[in-house]
């Protein structure tokens, strides 16, 4: 049930022929994947629990390998460069990762957070860059008018949304190409998704964005391009306005009118 | 990565130090309580005759097993009402209040005395008052070495118990409320049975603490190497008569002293182990 | 007719019972308060007869000779004298296990929190559990065989060391793991997902961000061996010096109570000690509790 076609030119990532298994047996939870995506949009990946979705996700950064039991073959690209074989802080570096509840380090600032990524891989920067850094990247989450008194305040004294920006923030201040999130607003109140959601669509103009999302009204509502997976398969990729009004599968269209999920 | 795969074989390394530790002294206890059980094989556990005397050497270790469990048990007999009542009074009665934020610190302070200081203050405060309740002419013995044992393990069995019984869950017992039970009631016919595996794990993990006490047990038990004949009998504990003989021995004496070091490890090994299965099955 | 006879019954049972639960709930609070009286006992005993011996030269000075404890005691003067020698023993003793056993046990506490589930890591908790339960008098003759006999051949403060850091051991590596699991997962995640190594996500994420956790354990685990004094008759004998090499004999606070009591000269020194070792244990929980608290 593979309907890879190429719609995307010129993809910032492509997966060729990934699988995942757990418990390494074979029951694969992602099922030979096949995908491209495309540079400076919203790729959502939807599906019922346990479809694979975070799965897939946690692949691109090679977040699989901190546990020895998953297996992962097949390749991935990042403009033409196989990331199985880039160095794993090279890759992260290049690809960052929201999580799905907010997770500032508890013991940093606001400040350090954002610049966690240089000073956790020891990389010294000037007081200038560092400034420059913080407060671009905290631009960028609309949150440095918010906190920009505060920088030297623990993160977790902000609020959910807040906590969540802060976590964005910092994974931008690397600058990569990829954004990974996963289920970044199922934590969150409707107001603080609301802000993330315009976050987003803001970011995409600088960054390519994947994200997992339970909520297909968000897929909706934010990304170009779907990715509807169901026990591993991945069913139907597409054009998301395409999908929500004229799915090709039926199991699609069974999970988009709430048939199942 | 690599130093990814250098820090999870650092930690698998750490890790073999417990195995160390432990196979390290199974053997080491074995190897050097070997000559004693060559020598006097099970005579050694059912011999009561305790002489270093050079010539008519002769290791019975019947003695100190014996004073060992008599002071256990009947720490642990004094134990079961006051630590039971005491848990109910933290857990269950007032719950949450500051009274019982005040008494839990207090019972937690009674873990933190050292055995020692527990021993001095048996000798010169517990040892005179059953003096003068006219109950033994010197205060010494299996009572009163059992008595300053049950305040010692008091606050394990309390605190691990108060623990089990706060996870009652509140419906429950408003289910029970709710049918106009009194909240003794409550406590026998809901709390309790819901508690009960988990205080009795509490009460077994307390007794294999009693068994290895030595200090307090040494100033108090009167160091007779003999048999207790009854509550107010002298006697010695297999943890005293090591501090107390370790000093002057040499040679057999002191691998019989290690065999008893080995027997009391075994036994306390062998009572942990049941109260953390009584645990595990719990959870 | 009938109902209005049960309904009586009823509430002369019903008195019955309210007595027996008031009676009951009496019964608990008295009880209560017997079970913490020994504490109130102590520390009393403690302070009241230990006081008049505490001063400056307690602090400074080493334990006095039974001789000039009796011609002090004859001539109704304080006994001279005090416990440094104990005082820098017990420290010594203590620093040296803390020193082997937090790094171990912060590594082995990792590693649980790292393979949990594991059949071979539970056998490492299991056996860890154990070594918890195994008396301290035993730890002494295991020291005793391995450090004394083995390696400083001679009764020594390593020898002491090692019997309490085998104590220490399984406490800090209950309180990492538990301390890690408190810890939000995705944490760990978050780090390396910023392409940071494994090694520097454990020491600036996981042990910073679970440090009042480490830090209660580790404080708690301390006074736990504090006061310790069985295995350290087994070990490390004693000192009237201050010592301090660890390959020799040296004294600490409980080592010097034992010998006040086995000497009636020295009897005033026993409450004084007492109180400086219950006043120490005491601060350490205290400090731990209030970490523990504020997080």
């Amino acid at each position: 049930m593979n309907n890879n076609i190429d719609i995307v030119n010129n993809p910032v990532l492509s997966i060729k022929d990934l699988s995942i298994a757990y418990n390494k047996a074979d029951k694969y939870a992602v099922k030979d994947i096949n995908v491209t995506i495309k540079k400076n949009a919203i790729t959502a990946i939807m599906g019922p629990s346990g479809c694979g979705k975070s799965t897939l996700l946690r692949a691109i950064n090679r977040m699989h390998e901190l546990y020895p039991d998953i297996k992962t073959v097949g390749d991935i690209y990042l403009n033409e460069e196989n990331i199985m074989k880039m160095s794993t802080i090279h890759l992260r570096r290049n690809i960052g990762m929201v999580f799905q509840r907010p997770n500032p380090f508890p013991t940093m600032s606001i400040y350090d957070n954002v610049l966690a990524g240089y000073k956790l891989n020891g990389i010294r920067l000037k007081k200038t860059e560092r400034d420059d850094i913080v407060e671009r990247s905290l631009s960028n989450v609309a949150l440095w008018d918010e906190v920009k008194d505060a920088l030297h305040k623990k993160g977790t004294f902000l609020s959910g949304g807040q906590q969540q920006r802060l976590c964005i923030a910092r994974s931008l201040a690397f600058q990569p190409e990829v954004i990974l999130l996963d289920e970044p607003t199922s934590a969150l109140d409707p107001i603080a998704t609301s802000k993330i959601e315009d976050l987003l669509v803001e970011l995409k103009k600088n960054y390519t964005i994947v994200m997992v999302t339970h909520n297909m009204a968000q897929a909706a509502r934010i990304s170009e391009y779907s990715m509807f997976m169901y026990l591993g398969d991945l069913v139907e990729y597409g054009k998301t306005k395409m999908m929500f009004t004229n799915p090709r599968v039926r199991k699609t269209e069974e999970y988009l009118t709430g048939k199942f999920g | 990565m690599k130093s990814d795969t250098i820090t999870k074989y650092v930690l698998l390394v750490s890790s073999i130090v417990i195995l160390l530790v432990s196979a390290g002294m199974v053997f080491s206890l074995i190897g050097d309580a070997l000559p004693v059980f060559e020598k006097f094989g099970w005579r050694f556990i059912t011999s009561s005759e305790w002489n270093p005397t050079e010539g008519r050497e002769n290791y019975g270790a019947l003695p100190f097993i014996a004073g060992t469990l008599s002071t256990s048990i009947l720490a642990l007999i004094i134990c079961l009402p006051m630590a039971f009542a005491t848990a109910l009074f933290l857990a269950e009665y007032f719950k949450k209040s500051s009274l019982s934020t005040i008494i839990g610190s207090m019972v937690d302070l009674l873990a933190g005395v050292p055995s020692i200081v527990y021993g001095l203050w048996g000798f010169y405060t517990l040892r005179p008052f059953i003096v003068s309740l006219g109950l033994d002419a010197q205060g010494y013995g299996i009572f009163t070495a059992g008595l300053i044992l049950a305040i010692m393990i008091i606050p394990y069995a309390t605190s691990l118990s108060a623990e089990i019984i706060s996870m009652v869950p509140n419906e429950l017992k408003e289910a029970a409320y709710s049918l106009g039970a009194t909240r003794m009631e409550v406590i026998f016919s809901v709390v309790l049975p819901n508690a009960r595996s988990g205080i009795v794990a509490s009460f077994i993990l307390a007794f294999g603490r009693a068994l290895g006490e030595t200090m307090a047990v040494t100033m108090l038990i009167g160091n007779a190497n003999i048999i207790p004949t009854g509550l107010f009998s002298t006697g010695n504990s297999m943890a005293s008569v090591i501090a107390n003989q370790f000093g002057e021995a040499d040679g057999l004496k002191l691998s019989a002293l290690i065999a008893i070091g080995l027997l009391l490890f075994a036994i306390t090994g062998i009572v942990n182990a049941i109260g953390k299965l009584v645990i595990k099955k719990l959870s | 007719m009938e109902s209005e006879i049960r309904a009586v019954d009823y509430s002369a049972k019903s008195t019955y019972r309210n007595i027996k639960d008031k009676l009951f709930l009496w019964g608990v609070i008295v009880v209560s308060i017997i079970t913490i009286s020994p504490i109130v006992l102590i520390i009393g005993q403690l302070v009241f007869k230990g006081f008049k011996q505490i001063n400056f030269s307690f602090f400074t000075e080493v334990t006095p000779s039974t001789y000039e404890a009796m011609t002090a005691i004859a001539n109704g003067e304080l006994i001279p004298g005090g416990i440094v020698n104990g005082i820098t023993g017990t420290l010594l003793i203590v620093a040296i296990a803390a020193l082997i056993a937090i790094p171990v046990g912060i590594l082995i506490g990792l590693f649980l929190y790292e393979n949990k589930g594991k059949i071979y890591a539970n056998l490492i908790r299991n056996l860890s559990d154990i070594l918890q339960g195994v008396p301290s008098i035993v730890l002494g003759l295991i020291a005793y065989l391995w450090v004394v006999k083995g390696v400083t051949q001679g009764y020594s403060a390593l020898a002491g060391s090692v019997a309490l850091a085998i104590m220490m051991l399984p406490l800090i590596i209950r309180s990492t793991e538990e301390t890690m699991l408190m810890l939000p997962g995705s944490l760990k995640e978050a780090g390396l997902a910023l392409g940071v190594p494994y090694y520097k996500v454990i020491l600036r994420v996981l042990i910073p961000s679970g440090l009042s956790g480490l830090s209660t354990g580790i404080l708690l685990a301390i006074s736990r061996i504090l006061g310790e004094t069985a295995p350290l008759l087994l070990t490390t004998l004693g000192n009237p010096m201050i010592n301090w090499n660890p390959a020799e004999p040296t004294s600490a606070v409980p080592l010097l109570i034992w010998d006040f009591y086995n000497d009636p000269n020295m009897a005033d020194l026993i409450w004084s000690s007492s109180l400086f070792l219950m006043g120490f244990v005491l601060t350490l929980n205290i400090i731990a509790k209030r970490i523990a608290a504020k997080h």
